[in-house]
């Protein structure tokens, strides 16, 4: 066979994982430029690039104000999570696991805050706010945050309650214990899994949120406001910093959990 | 206390919560659609007088807006349909043992705050960026092309940051098609072409539609993208309503707007799933 025969052929076999690597390519483009100028020696604007230092990563607290709206952000990411997760929870164990009169409009009401554009959302709750005079801020940052994680958490707990084998509650049932023993000692452990996924969605969603947090945090800085604000004039080396540690800390968290769950599943 | 009660308990706190934080916003936005300003009033201050041509007049000013939308999100979302779609099937057929790697790898972008990607775009883009000066060496633009601040620049970034959005639902159901049926479609003389329109494309239809609602939506009533990358002459719906909240405090306009655009997003939703043929969203 020719080498150009070859070729073609080693093209026809391989063409979809070359353009799966095309992708990838694409979607990492600006996480390594993000990266890459993280170690900017810029001053105060970080768009040419001016030279190598660690100084950015020594001290990434040193341009003002972003470790104060990186604060916030964390803030406002654990206690939308908490509250999300233990609301979206139950909503997904009551339709995930009874029959019930109006259990299709429950779930048209979870499916309408993701149908809804985040523009629409945050400015129906700052016409809300304003109306009852609460001024926009901190506590009704998070409130706007857990109204559109709570239907991703639902979405997320109930695919885990379809996936159960009903037997294993059978068995519980089977086995003399009550409903409450059976849930606590079967249901919830093989549940834990989707609601600690949830909850990482619900501080993602939360933490990277910005359109509605820009229409109910009022003066509030979080961090992608931060961002966003200092796009204008360039953006200081040390959110490169933030965005970067963030992005290789998640990573790091995946693979922990996929190892950990590969462990049990051995075991 | 039976059975028929404990669902409702459960729902009750989350539901009470989302009819406070979601419904009566949505109520009272409609009410603020509605209303003028009052006569010899400071700024801000309106009364409800029932005034629907509040909705004539913010679609009539604001119709090209309006359009370039839909027009931007539509490309947005036939092409990360088209980038996704290979990239789906690929990860569920292609991939072997690293399957679980690359599914964290389409997420990964993630991590990092969409908008540091998107200011990324911009500077990679722009004139200190290294594509631009590459592109007028080899002679493909002209040297008073500019790529940001354009439409291109706007629609590559909304394509690019709703990517997952729309990898994740095309994977998930890609990889519940029985690798049986591709190979039964072959056995009965169906070329590659024929049985990725007859069987592969049919059985992911639930992931085609669900990956673009969820890129469609937010990409229609996004504003940080054509506030970033784009320019006066890109301005989307969403930076009109976001400047009639803000800058000038009409908030009438703003609601009427908010409201047109959800419906408009409602409407094509629902001719859309009539069309595609499924119920299965979620």
């Amino acid at each position: 066979m020719s080498i150009g025969a070859r070729i073609y052929r080693w093209f026809g076999r391989n063409m979809i994982r070359v353009y799966a690597v095309f992708a990838f390519t694409y979607l990492f483009i600006p996480v390594a430029y993000t990266f890459v100028f993280s170690f900017n020696d810029s001053g105060k604007s970080n768009l040419v690039w001016k030279g190598f230092t660690l100084g950015n990563w020594q001290n990434p607290c040193g341009a003002p104000e972003v470790c104060t709206a990186l604060g916030n952000s964390i803030k406002i990411g654990f206690l939308a999570t908490i509250f999300s997760t233990i609301l979206g929870t139950m909503i997904a164990f009551a339709i995930g696991r009874h029959k019930f009169k109006g259990r299709s409009s429950s779930n048209l009401l979870i499916f309408l805050p993701m149908a809804t554009p985040e523009i629409v959302l945050g400015a129906s709750l700052l016409s809300l706010f304003l109306v009852f005079k609460i001024n926009p801020g901190f506590w009704p940052t998070v409130i706007a945050h857990v109204v559109f994680c709570i239907s991703f958490v639902v979405v997320t707990v109930k695919a885990r309650i379809a996936s159960l084998d009903p037997r294993l509650e059978q068995a519980a049932m089977d086995l003399y214990a009550n409903e409450i023993e059976t849930f606590r000692r079967v249901t919830l452990p093989l549940v834990a899994p989707g609601i600690a996924g949830a909850a990482l969605l619900a501080f993602s969603l939360s933490f990277d949120d910005f359109i509605i947090t820009n229409f109910n945090s009022g003066t509030l800085t979080t961090f992608p406001k931060f961002v966003y604000v200092s796009a204008a004039r360039g953006i200081p080396a040390q959110a490169n910093v933030i965005g970067s540690a963030m992005f290789f800390l998640a990573l790091a968290l995946v693979i922990v959990g996929q190892i950990v769950s590969r462990r049990r599943k051995v075991s | 206390m039976g059975k028929i009660k404990t669902p409702y308990l459960l729902l009750l706190p989350g539901f009470a919560f989302l009819f406070t934080f979601f419904i009566l916003p949505i109520v009272n936005l409609a009410q603020t659609s509605t209303q003028t300003p009052v006569g010899g009033g400071d700024t801000g201050q309106y009364e409800q007088t029932f005034a629907f041509s509040n909705y004539i007049n913010a679609f009539v000013e604001n119709k090209e807006q309006f359009t370039r939308s839909f027009v931007y999100a539509t490309i947005a979302t036939v092409l990360a349909l088209a980038i996704s779609y290979p990239l789906a099937y690929a990860i569920a057929f292609k991939s072997g043992r690293w399957k679980n790697v690359l599914l964290v790898l389409v997420v990964a972008p993630f991590f990092t705050s969409f908008l540091l990607r998107t200011v990324a775009w911009k500077q990679i883009l722009g004139e200190e960026g290294f594509v631009v000066p590459g592109l007028r060496t080899l002679g493909v633009i002209s040297d008073s092309t500019t790529l940001t601040s354009t439409g291109f620049a706007v629609v590559m970034g909304m394509t690019y940051n709703f990517l997952p959005f729309m990898t994740l639902p095309l994977y998930a159901s890609i990889d519940r098609i029985d690798p049986r049926t591709l190979e039964a479609s072959g056995d009965l003389y169906a070329n590659g072409f024929t049985t990725f329109r007859k069987v592969t494309l049919p059985l992911s239809m639930p992931g085609v539609v669900a990956g673009t609602l969820l890129t469609f939506i937010p990409a229609a009533g996004d504003y940080v993208n054509a506030a970033i990358l784009g320019s006066p002459n890109t301005k989307m719906i969403g930076n009109v309503i976001e400047s009639r909240y803000f800058k000038i405090v009409d908030y009438p306009t703003a609601a009427a707007l908010s409201f047109t655009l959800m419906a408009a997003i409602l409407i094509l939703v629902t001719l859309y799933i009539r069309k595609a043929g499924t119920e299965e969203l979620v």
